[in-house]
């Protein structure tokens, strides 16, 4: 069984941020936000033709300053968020604005890559999240699976509840929480679960997790000194309410039961510098993506902590596809806790890695030069959890 | 004649004469042979000579000259033939006469000797007539005076049976039962005999009752047992001879020496630490009174306060053993000598053999040594728990050796006891627990030589060059007299020596002049599993644990543990790894005589020597990633903050190295310093000429210039993956943290990049203007001044420097870059 080989696609700007296109459930879609100081920043919409294994893209511009996060609606396939900074007299400001795409950035999409390159479409300013209080966001939460109604930022040292309203027009701060304690505490990531209603946050500052409760806007529970160093991100599973999994500069991979924050579950140590980035597969939970400064990429297969620790066990009929012929209850060995694969088509530092929310055995992760590269879960690996 | 003639002439001549004289008379001495040699009628000498032949054939065969020599031969022949003739009849002659004259004398004296034999026989006759008529006179009275002795000895043995009654009476006022048992025993049988004679009745009833008086009190001065053993003994074997029952006396003199060596083992008792009240001596107590109401006997009246002694100094446990031997195991023997004596060998002698007392007395024996036995084994253990200080091992094993050869005296007098066995368990149980415990005290010992260490490190005066520089004072911290290489080396001298010391201790127990020495279990399992295993594997796996340790526990801020000490154990777990464990382990086997070979074969493997060696290496391996983590981290935290909490789009121009640039310099070579006093340079790419004087340029990486150059030029796959080919022609990767060699160039090389590393992503996430990009390359340039020399392979500083530079200059909303000789002669300023 040939794995298929990676696809790569060049940015020509530095780049950090990247999404899956949330809402877009058929097609394989990426949205990738860039870093540069000098010229107008894009939004490249990278869309993947998963038969013929060719990469579309597209362009916006997104002319408010450089990206550093980019996150998009749930809901509304046109809608994102952006943290982007912002350089004015010699001051550098982070801001965080709700974006729309324009309703035909797709049209040009089938013409020659030249004439999109020279007349790019321009992101419609949809609304600020930013007052006067609270600014320098590191990034913005959408609520899962939520309508497109409910964001959540991180700025400095407060987690904003934004409700946005008037076709996301209008946004107000509904709650806010804020973190105390001695020196300069900052939010460096957050991520908001999935399960309790969508009722928690989890959010890192310096080398702790805390979990915030969203209706009382008070701490439930704090992982401290979670990671040696600084936590870089965060992901819960998506089918294990208490399951949390961190990366950071201690080059460790964390899982966590947040009823017991005294140890970790389980611990990664794969990679030979920072971890940037974790992320659960959004179905088969077992497959762990990670992405680190040392160039790599990893997907880890954690079976023993996954929801289907015995392997597959219940027909996951929304997710496969045009694979319900081959569920058969067989019995198979348990697969092992163990790296699946170990990427290294990047040649700078991996800051973002993230699974298509679309076809749930590919991913896509972005290198700070500006290469994308999609891969897929190896053949033998996914059928031996499909079967 | 016998003079002229030579010697074989003589003896010739004569035979020949005699030959003739034979002839003559008849006589030959070969039988046949004349027959054979005389049918020659021509032999001159031959019986049937022929003259006539002898002639004619000499006339016909010779000449006449010949014939004439033989003449005159023959005429020389006759001649001696002659006078030999004539010599043997004078001789002949001579000898008859002298014959004649002998037996004429001979009939004389015949004559005179018939005459005095008559006279002799007469003589006899008349002799032997005398003696028979002594004889018949004297017949009668003979018997009369056989018959007389007989009365009289019957008389005296009367006489004794009727005065035994006074005599044992007087026997039993002088006290001496002895005699009057042996004199009863003598009339005993002959009183039985003829009881029916009334007279002889009243004797025998008389004597018995003054015997029964008298084994009243024998039995009395039997249970006061104020007497002696020897006393003692001597009253059970009388009182066996009058037939009291054996059993009855098996346990009276068991139960009464059981009341004495109480006393000897109440005095052991009192001195073991009287507290905390321990369940034993309630428990002793308690059997003791069972012990003694069951035996029936009163002698027991041993106060029950004795049982809790005042508390005595304690003595030292060779002290205490050598009293338990001396006092109780000595008793223990007499009695069991004196017990045997009387009622085993004695008995099957004697006519009691028939009744099984042999067996029964063993069986009681067996049961009184092993129940005494066992309270003196279990005082004895509670005295050996108490030895818990690890100071004087020879003490101890001289006390348990003691312990164990008195034993053996027990063993040969006992043969089927388990007693010695028990003891040898105690000893073996003594050897484990001691062997235990020296375990534990080199652990503890590790452990303090440890925390001295630690505060050997902390203290700023003789602590290392790197935190000398930190305080000030740089030249100080490396002259001080304790360095890290002295540390190391006093630290695994101070180990060895106490592992030494601590095998030489336990080395005792396996002495040639120890009696236990020789058990299997101490030739065998002791050596390879007790020492060998327990202790000096295990303290070994102890310190490559308590090692590794470090580097879990001290979590990743490394804030508890200096890192100091993690470099030097590494190192120490290096030499662990590459000669300390060898040396140790052959060490334990030569003088323990471990077989490493066929012990495979048993249950416990030993563990071997690679193993072991593969630990150390692998805690070796940890401590030092750790270390280079530690201290990687400590210069990345520093970089991180000084990036951080700048705000590098309004700062001045650059004028100056930052500090932390230089500090970063400073602690690095600190930390060479450091690393260099315990690991070898190791090897390094060679460098170039002008290492120092490197070029930066701001946008040295080739990937980055296509970039300004024509924007809006969208890449497509292809081109990417063309140019991240020609990327990885140019770069290697490079791991971060990663596994670090032994050697100082590859430790420097990961703190390096590790800091680096930092530096790198750090100024990726920060905006720089103008001034600041150029206060970057200021700091990289200086960086790459001094930080070329520490690493194996200089490109890799080049390479992350270029990396910085270029991020820095990518992040810069005003990319306009310093003069290189500017930089220079900002750099070289200081």
């Amino acid at each position: 069984m040939e794995d298929d080989a990676p696809v790569i696609y060049g940015l020509e700007f530095q780049a950090r941020a990247l999404t899956a296109q949330t809402a877009e459930t058929d097609a394989i879609r990426f949205l990738v936000g860039t870093q540069s100081l000098k010229f107008d920043n894009q939004i490249h919409i990278i869309d993947f033709d998963d038969e013929n294994n060719i990469i579309n893209k597209n362009v916006l511009l997104h002319q408010a300053g450089e990206i550093w996060h980019i996150a998009a609606s749930p809901a509304d396939k046109a809608v994102l968020t952006t943290c982007y900074n912002k350089t004015s007299d010699s001051r550098v400001v982070s801001c965080a604005a709700v974006w729309r795409m324009p309703s035909n950035w797709d049209s040009e999409s089938h013409e020659s890559p030249d004439d999109s390159a020279h007349n790019p479409q321009t992101l419609e300013l949809l609304c600020h999240l930013d007052d006067s209080a609270h600014r320098n966001a590191a990034c913005v939460l959408w609520e899962p699976m939520g309508n497109g109604k409910r964001v959540i930022s991180l700025a400095d040292n407060h987690a904003l509840l934004w409700d946005l309203q008037e076709s996301s027009t209008q946004a107000t701060v509904s709650s806010t929480a804020t973190l105390e304690g001695k020196g300069q505490l900052k939010f460096t990531s957050g991520k908001w679960s999935p399960h309790h209603n969508c009722s928690q946050l989890a959010t890192a500052n310096d080398t702790t997790i805390r979990g915030w409760d969203l209706r009382t806007m008070s701490q439930i529970y704090c992982i401290e000194n979670a990671h040696g160093q600084l936590v870089r991100d965060l992901d819960f599973n998506p089918n294990r309410q208490y399951y949390l999994a961190s990366c950071g500069d201690d080059c460790k991979v964390k899982f966590w039961d947040v009823r017991n924050v005294q140890e970790p579950v389980k611990v990664l140590e794969e990679h030979s510098h920072w971890v940037w980035s974790v992320r659960y597969n959004h179905s088969h939970d077992q497959l762990v993506l990670t992405a680190s400064s040392d160039s790599r990429l990893i997907l880890s297969n954690m079976v023993s902590i996954s929801s289907e620790p015995f392997g597959h066990l219940v027909d996951d009929e929304e997710l496969s596809e045009g694979e319900d012929n081959h569920q058969e209850d067989k019995s198979k060995e348990p697969l092992k806790d163990s790296v699946v694969s170990t990427y290294e088509e990047h040649e700078d530092s991996v800051y973002a890695a993230e699974w298509s929310s679309a076809d749930p055995w590919l991913f896509a992760s972005l290198s700070y030069d500006g290469r994308l590269v999609i891969n897929r879960v190896p053949r033998a690996l996914k059928y031996r959890i499909l079967l | 004649m016998d003079a002229d003639g030579s010697v074989s002439d003589e003896s010739g001549r004569r035979r020949r004469v005699h030959g003739m004289l034979k002839l003559y008379y008849g006589l030959n001495e070969d039988g046949k042979a004349p027959e054979l040699q005389s049918l020659d009628p021509c032999d001159i000498n031959g019986p049937h000579f022929d003259p006539e032949l002898y002639l004619n054939k000499l006339r016909r065969e010779c000449s006449l000259s010949e014939l004439m020599d033989h003449e005159t031969c023959m005429v020389k022949q006759i001649r001696s033939l002659d006078s030999d003739m004539q010599t043997l009849v004078y001789e002949n002659y001579n000898k008859f006469i002298s014959a004649t004259d002998t037996i004429r004398k001979m009939k004389n004296d015949f004559k005179k000797m018939e005459d005095e034999m008559d006279c002799l026989s007469a003589n006899m006759a008349a002799i032997t007539d005398f003696s028979a008529s002594i004889s018949s006179t004297l017949q009668d009275q003979h018997a009369q005076i056989t018959k007389l002795s007989g009365v009289h000895t019957l008389l005296r043995k009367l006489q004794f049976l009727f005065e035994l009654p006074a005599r044992l009476n007087k026997c039993l006022e002088l006290q001496a039962y002895a005699q009057a048992v042996s004199s009863h025993r003598r009339a005993r049988c002959v009183l039985q005999q003829y009881s029916h004679l009334p007279s002889f009745k009243g004797i025998q009833d008389d004597c018995n009752a003054i015997m029964e008086k008298l084994a009243q009190e024998l039995r009395q001065k039997f249970r006061d047992g104020g007497t002696s053993a020897k006393d003692l003994s001597e009253c059970v074997e009388l009182m066996l001879q009058l037939d009291e029952p054996a059993e009855e006396l098996c346990d009276k003199f068991l139960s009464h020496a059981r009341s004495r060596l109480e006393l000897d083992l109440q005095g052991l008792e009192a001195e073991i630490k009287p507290y905390p009240p321990p369940p034993a001596p309630k428990e002793a107590a308690t059997r003791r009174s069972s012990s003694s109401t069951a035996a029936g006997s009163p002698s027991d009246n041993s106060p029950k306060t004795l049982s809790l002694p005042s508390p005595t100094p304690n003595t030292d446990i060779l002290e205490f053993i050598d009293r338990g031997c001396n006092e109780f195991v000595s008793s223990l023997c007499l009695v069991i000598t004196s017990y045997q004596e009387l009622f085993i060998n004695h008995a099957q002698t004697g006519e009691l053999a028939s009744k099984n007392i042999p067996q029964m007395a063993n069986g009681k024996l067996q049961a009184f040594v092993d129940d005494l036995a066992a309270r003196y084994f279990s005082l004895v253990e509670r005295r050996i728990q108490e030895e818990k200080g690890v100071g004087d091992n020879s003490l101890l094993v001289r006390a348990l050796d003691r312990f164990h050869r008195r034993l053996q005296a027990v063993a040969k007098l006992l043969p089927g006891s388990a007693v010695p066995n028990r003891g040898t368990e105690i000893v073996i149980r003594a050897a484990t627990e001691r062997v235990k415990q020296y375990l534990s005290a080199l652990q503890s010992f590790y452990m303090d030589s440890l925390t001295d260490v630690r505060q050997a490190l902390a203290t700023p005066r003789l602590s290392v060059a790197g935190a000398g520089v930190h305080l000030g004072g740089p030249a100080a911290g490396r002259d001080a007299p304790s360095s890290l290489p002295e540390l190391l080396s006093s630290l695994s001298a101070s180990i060895l020596n106490q592992i030494k010391s601590v095998l030489a201790s336990v080395h005792l127990f396996t002495a040639k002049d120890i009696t236990f020495s020789n058990k299997p279990y101490f030739k065998g399992e002791f050596c390879s599993q007790g020492v060998r295993e327990n202790l000096v594997v295990n303290f070994i796996r102890f310190v490559c644990q308590s090692s590794r340790q470090f580097c879990e526990s001290a979590g990743d801020k490394g804030g508890s543990t200096p890192p100091a000490l993690l470099l030097l154990l590494s190192r120490l777990c290096l030499d662990f790894e590459t000669s300390t464990i060898s040396y140790i382990l052959t060490l334990t086997d030569e003088q323990f005589l471990v077989q490493t070979g066929h012990l495979f074969q048993h249950q416990n493997p030993i563990t071997p020597v690679t193993a072991l060696c593969g630990e150390a290496r692998e805690a070796a391996q940890k401590l030092l990633n750790h270390y280079v983590k530690v201290q990687g981290l400590i210069i990345s935290q520093m970089l991180r903050k000084s990036v951080e909490t700048r705000d590098w789009v309004n700062t001045i121009e650059p004028r100056n190295v930052r500090a932390v640039m230089k500090r970063v310099v400073e602690d690095t070579t600190s930390i060479d310093v450091q690393v260099g006093l315990l690991y070898e340079e190791g090897v390094r790419k060679a460098h170039s000429s002008d290492s120092s004087k490197r070029t930066f340029s701001v946008y040295s990486s080739s990937r980055q210039q296509p970039r300004y150059a024509a924007s809006y030029t969208p890449s497509a796959p292809m081109d990417t993956n063309l140019l991240s080919n020609i990327h990885k022609l140019f770069s290697e990767r490079i791991d971060i943290f990663s596994s670090v060699e032994f050697n100082k160039v590859s430790v420097m090389t990961g703190i390096i990049k590790i800091s680096l590393k930092t530096f790198l992503e750090c100024v990726r996430l920060r905006t720089f203007g103008r001034y600041g990009l150029q206060q970057i390359q200021v700091d990289c340039h200086y960086l790459q001044m001094y930080l070329w020399r520490f690493v194996s392979d200089e490109n890799l500083v080049h390479f992350l420097l270029d990396e910085i530079v270029g991020s820095a200059a990518h992040r810069c909303l005003d990319p306009s870059p310093m003069e290189q000789s500017v930089i220079e002669v900002i750099c070289e300023r200081g």
